[in-house]
């Protein structure tokens, strides 16, 4: 590989909000600068999980390396990271930032800036960025140029007079994207005589490879057989590889300063690498660290339970597994009355856990319970003891409970006009505290401070339900704040379920107990007797519902000896028994614990 | 609860026959059975041939045998020429020992046409049969979509009394827009029509059928599943004060009268099926094998031509499958299942907590002699109790 003066790097960040069209230009800078050829192309082709393919999203950054020959004549390398537009994945995002000196700000030209547009370009703008604007999807009828930019300027407070015009699917003007790149965006500095100095960026564990690190270089240079220190953990490890991605895996002799790329070497474990962590030279090591960035910390948690108890083992496996690639969701073991052994786990958000999930039940092919989703709660006792709880099954006796304080967040939420009075009105109805109310033409942007309890459910999907899925949301954590919080109960046939007990507001506990009880009538099918639903407070019914028993199920005719149909009937009806739990006589579906935890209130 | 097992000369090594006739003059909106409509002749010989063909072929694999019980059932069996049903008669007559006290039904359809070949089809050694009524009302049996009145319907079933020394008919009742009333009056009507043997079948919606696109499209008001269980506890009720009790969920007959060959499936015992889209379960080698033939008639006939039979499955059945076929079976009968013989087949026994959990609420109830059967309050939901024993 010919090394490129550090003058002809740029490393650049592709950020936006959720669906702007990032992964997609990622694609078509791949395809131009013949990264892969066409028929190597898939549609963002760096969301290369299944679940993202499947869902359309990004989860995972990604980083690509383009080789670019400029209209000035010049080759230049191009650090391209692809990343995800979710909240739940801004973690993601900052470090990326943290890595690049550019970023290209992706805007839907048919849909304006929207919440994580500003999160994102704020970010990035912290991190010193050099942002270049880009007018995505302008092949679309509802394209409307000239809003977008305006708004771009009176909301973010951007120059977008020379913002590139693209259509990342048709390739429409992406060229002037690689230029923009190269004459807007700055190279980075370093310099290549001092000690190495890099920021670990990213790191997973790979069949093949082992425990690959992403780094950049900010100082002197990365060689394979070279024996490096993290700064923070003080360990040393020999370097078999360094590389890049073009995203083909491609081997190098060396990486320089600002360039972004990988080593593999003597690690053991992904759990041995801290994300933000400074490598040096172990026989010259830098005299100063890079400041790092905060590890991820979860905020929902929820407990997994395997439907089928003898799948435990396998549980624990795959969660390892998992973890071995995402560091951002934690877990312990946990037991429960109900449910048998399982996990207590720790997720970003609501999406987080959906996609951890989803990933476990199919990569390992389990059936899972999903507990209802808790935040953390910090709670002063009488005795002068302060806890931190995220399990309602954890809850102290209330008498030994002095006080009690939940996490708040400050959401922004971008809304067109029409729909402002039934947003508010949302945020009202979850205890939100109205801080700022602006409009950039017809877009509505509020702020509001809302307990995160009130968000963790389901407060997106009604978001995106009472604005016809025009709304958009961003959210970040404040405070922790005294609340008035009674844990409530679901009894099915007598039997309290602890996987669906909560903590609510003692003004919401009426409503959300009734809604769930009805839910639950809806969703547990009719059994052989008839199944009494409650909600309670400490011993107090606050709802109940009925599911009555089976009057007639039989098949009537059985005829001619066909014997077999009747029999893979059954199998079908016993295979969904075991996607049912069993709570005492009572056969719960999967689906009715998540449903539960949904509804409207 | 009459012991049929004592007073029933079906005995544990019983052997039945079952031949399918695939053809019906019209298709029937609410039926998913194999049956098909022509509009040319059907070359009755050649498919003579072929039934010969595969008896045959079946006899030679499993051996020797005593038929018990032999059925034609369809489609419309009483398509079939009385000739046709001599030969396959004497076909199964020349490769197994047949009982003297062979039972050997038709299924008819009552039309008047079907009926005048009843005489027939006793000379040719039918000895029961089995007349599909439906509904004795003529608005009702069209919008059933049959092809008869219920005049008709009547004088073949006198033709049958007069032809036959056992008789059965079927009635279909939770018809759309029925009220417990209107089937109050239609039972005893149909009571007073029969002799030994009712099959009184609820509707159901079978998918694929022009009634579950009805259904689907909210066209077709069945009624719901309290009505239908009204309906079912009547029919239980009124057809016991009448001396036909049922013996199966939807079999009702005097004691010693039910269908012999239909409980040879219920009871899980052996039978072989011929003709298109036939089911058999028979014990080779000692494993019971599970068989089908391949349904479109004419494809039938040239695998059978071909190759000797017209199987598409023919597999040995596994514990679980035979346990789990032998439940589902033997609890639709009054008389419930030996639950001895359900351990030797599966290998384990029920599980005690799941019978005394069933037995607590009512839905079933042991013997002394070591039978598990449900109760009348636990046959209106058999299907979750079966689940629930299966699980
Ligand atoms: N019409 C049109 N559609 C586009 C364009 N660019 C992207 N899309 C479509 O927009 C959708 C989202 O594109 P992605 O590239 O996955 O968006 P993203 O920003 O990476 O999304 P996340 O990673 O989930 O935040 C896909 O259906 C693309 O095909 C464009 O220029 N024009
Ligand atoms: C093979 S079929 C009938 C034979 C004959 N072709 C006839 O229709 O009269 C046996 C019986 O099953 C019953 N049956 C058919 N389809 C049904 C359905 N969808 N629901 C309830 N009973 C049904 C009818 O009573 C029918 O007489
Ligand atoms: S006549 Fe009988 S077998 Fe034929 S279609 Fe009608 S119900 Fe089905
Ligand atoms: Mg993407």
């Amino acid at each position: 590989m010919t090394t490129v003066p550090i003058d002809n790097i740029r490393n650049f960040s592709i950020v936006a909000h959720i669906d702007h069209g990032k992964s997609t230009l990622a694609d078509r800078l791949i395809q131009i600068t013949g990264g892969l050829q066409d028929r190597e192309m898939v549609e963002q082709v760096l969301d290369s999980m299944d679940i993202e393919r499947e869902r359309g999203i990004t989860i995972k950054a990604q980083t690509v390396r383009l080789n670019y020959h400029a209209n000035d004549g010049k080759d230049y390398i191009l650090n391209l990271m692809d990343t995800p537009g979710h909240v739940d994945f801004a973690y993601e995002v900052s470090r990326s930032l943290a890595a690049c000196e550019g970023s290209l700000l992706v805007v839907d030209a048919s849909q304006g800036v929207e919440a994580q547009t500003l999160a994102n370009v704020y970010a990035a703008l912290d991190s010193n960025h050099e942002v270049v604007p880009i007018l995505n999807k302008v092949d679309l009828p509802a394209a409307e140029v000239a809003k977008v930019k305006q708004q771009i300027e009176d909301v973010i407070g951007l120059d977008a007079s020379n913002a590139v015009e693209i259509s990342a699917k048709t390739g429409l003007n992406v060229p002037a994207v690689l230029e923009a790149i190269v004459t807007r965006l700055p190279p980075p500095k370093g310099d290549r005589d001092a000690p190495l100095k890099a920021l670990l960026v990213d790191s997973w564990y790979d069949v093949y490879l082992g425990v690959v690190v992403l780094v950049r270089i900010i100082d002197g240079v990365m060689k394979k057989n070279m024996r490096i220190r993290m700064m923070r953990t003080n360990a040393t490890y020999d370097v078999d590889r360094v590389g890049f991605f073009t995203p083909k895996l491609t081997q190098a002799e060396e990486l320089g300063p600002g360039e972004i790329g990988f080593l593999t070497g003597s690690i053991k474990e992904v759990a041995d690498t801290r994300v933000g962590d400074t490598l040096t030279d172990d026989r010259k090591p830098t005299a100063e660290a890079l400041p790092g960035f905060r590890p991820a910390i979860p905020v929902v948690f929820c407990g997994l339970f395997p439907v089928d108890a003898n799948d435990f083992e396998t549980l624990r496996a795959a969660m390892g597994k998992l973890r071995l690639n995402d560091a951002s969701f934690s877990f312990e073991m946990e037991t429960s009355a109900a449910l048998g052994f399982g996990f207590r786990a720790g997720f970003l958000g609501l999406l987080h856990l959906e996609i951890i999930q989803e990933r476990l039940e199919r990569e390992f092919n389990l059936n899972l319970i999903a507990t209802a989703p808790s935040v953390i709660y910090k709670m002063k006792l009488t005795n002068g003891k302060e806890i931190e709880i995220h399990n309602p099954v954890d809850m102290p006796d209330p008498v030994q409970i002095e006080e009690i304080q939940e996490p708040w967040i400050e959401a922004t939420i971008m809304t067109p006009d029409e729909y402002l009075g039934s947003v508010l009105k949302l945020c009202q109805d979850r205890r939100g505290v109205q801080k700022e109310l602006t409009y950039v033409g017809a877009r509505a942007m509020v702020k509001y401070e809302l307990p995160l309890n009130e968000v963790v459910f389901d407060f997106y999907d009604r978001l995106k339900s009472v604005s016809k899925g025009y709304a958009s949301f961003d959210y970040h954590l404040t405070d922790f704040r005294v609340a008035d919080l009674v844990k409530m109960q679901i009894l099915v046939n007598a039997d309290p379920v602890d996987a669906l007990s909560m903590l609510v507001h003692r003004t919401r506990a009426e409503a959300r107990g009734r809604a769930m009880v009805e839910k639950l009538k809806e969703l547990i099918p009719p059994h052989m007797f008839q199944v009494p639903i409650q909600a309670a407070i400490g011993g107090k019914v606050i709802a109940r519902e009925t599911v009555r028993a089976l009057r007639k199920d039989v098949t009537a005719k059985c005829y001619g000896g066909d014997i077999s149909r009747k029999r893979k009937l059954l199998d079908k009806q016993k295979e969904g028994k075991k996607k049912m739990r069993q709570y005492g006589k009572v056969e719960i579906p999967q689906e009715a614990f998540i449903a539960a935890l949904k509804v409207d209130v | 609860m009459p012991d049929i097992l004592q007073n029933n000369s079906v005995e544990k090594n019983d052997f039945g026959v079952y031949v399918h006739w695939p053809f019906c003059l019209s298709k029937c909106p609410y039926c998913d059975f194999n049956s098909h409509v022509r509009h040319q002749a059907i070359d009755e010989t050649r498919f003579v041939k072929a039934f010969e063909t595969e008896l045959a072929t079946t006899a030679a694999r499993i051996g020797a045998r005593t038929v018990s019980t032999i059925f034609f059932g369809g489609g419309t069996p009483s398509l079939m020429q009385p000739a046709t049903v001599g030969t396959i008669l004497d076909a199964i007559g020349k490769h197994w020992n047949v009982s003297p006290t062979v039972e050997v039904t038709l299924e008819a359809n009552p039309t008047s046409v079907e009926a005048t070949r009843f005489k027939g089809y006793r000379a040719a050694g039918v000895n029961r049969v089995s007349l599909g009524v439906q509904a004795l009302n003529d608005a009702q049996l069209k919008s059933l979509g049959r092809m008869h009145t219920a005049q008709e319907a009547l004088d073949a079933i006198a033709i049958a009394r007069s032809a036959f020394d056992r008789y059965s008919f079927d009635l279909i009742y939770a018809r759309p827009g029925q009220t417990e009333a209107e089937w109050r009056e239609e039972l005893a009507r149909a009571i007073s029509e029969a002799a030994e043997h009712l099959s009184l079948y609820q509707l159901t919606i079978e998918d694929g059928t022009p009634f579950a696109a009805l259904h689907a499209a909210g066209k077709l008001a069945i009624p719901d599943p309290e009505l239908a269980r009204i309906l079912y506890d009547v029919t239980q009720e009124v057809t016991a004060a009448h001396g036909l009790p049922s013996y199966e969920i939807s079999n009702h007959a005097r004691i010693g009268a039910e269908s012999r060959h239909n409980l040879i499936y219920w009871r899980y015992h052996e039978y072989a099926g011929v003709g298109p889209g036939a089911h058999g379960r028979l014990l080779i080698d000692g494993t019971r094998h599970a068989t089908s033939t391949e349904r479109r008639p004419e494809s039938w006939l040239m695998r059978v031509e071909a190759g000797g039979d017209g199987l598409v499955e023919d597999e040995s059945l596994t514990r679980e499958e035979m346990s789990d076929e032998f439940l589902l079976m033997g609890l639709r009968l009054a008389e419930g299942i030996d639950t001895a013989r359900y351990a030797a087949l599966s290998g384990r026994s029920l599980e005690g907590a799941r019978i005394a959990a069933l037995a607590g609420v009512g839905f079933v109830e042991e013997t002394a002699d070591g039978r598990l059967r449900v109760t009348r309050t636990g046959f209106p939901i058999l299907d979750a109790v079966v689940a629930d024993l299966a699980a």
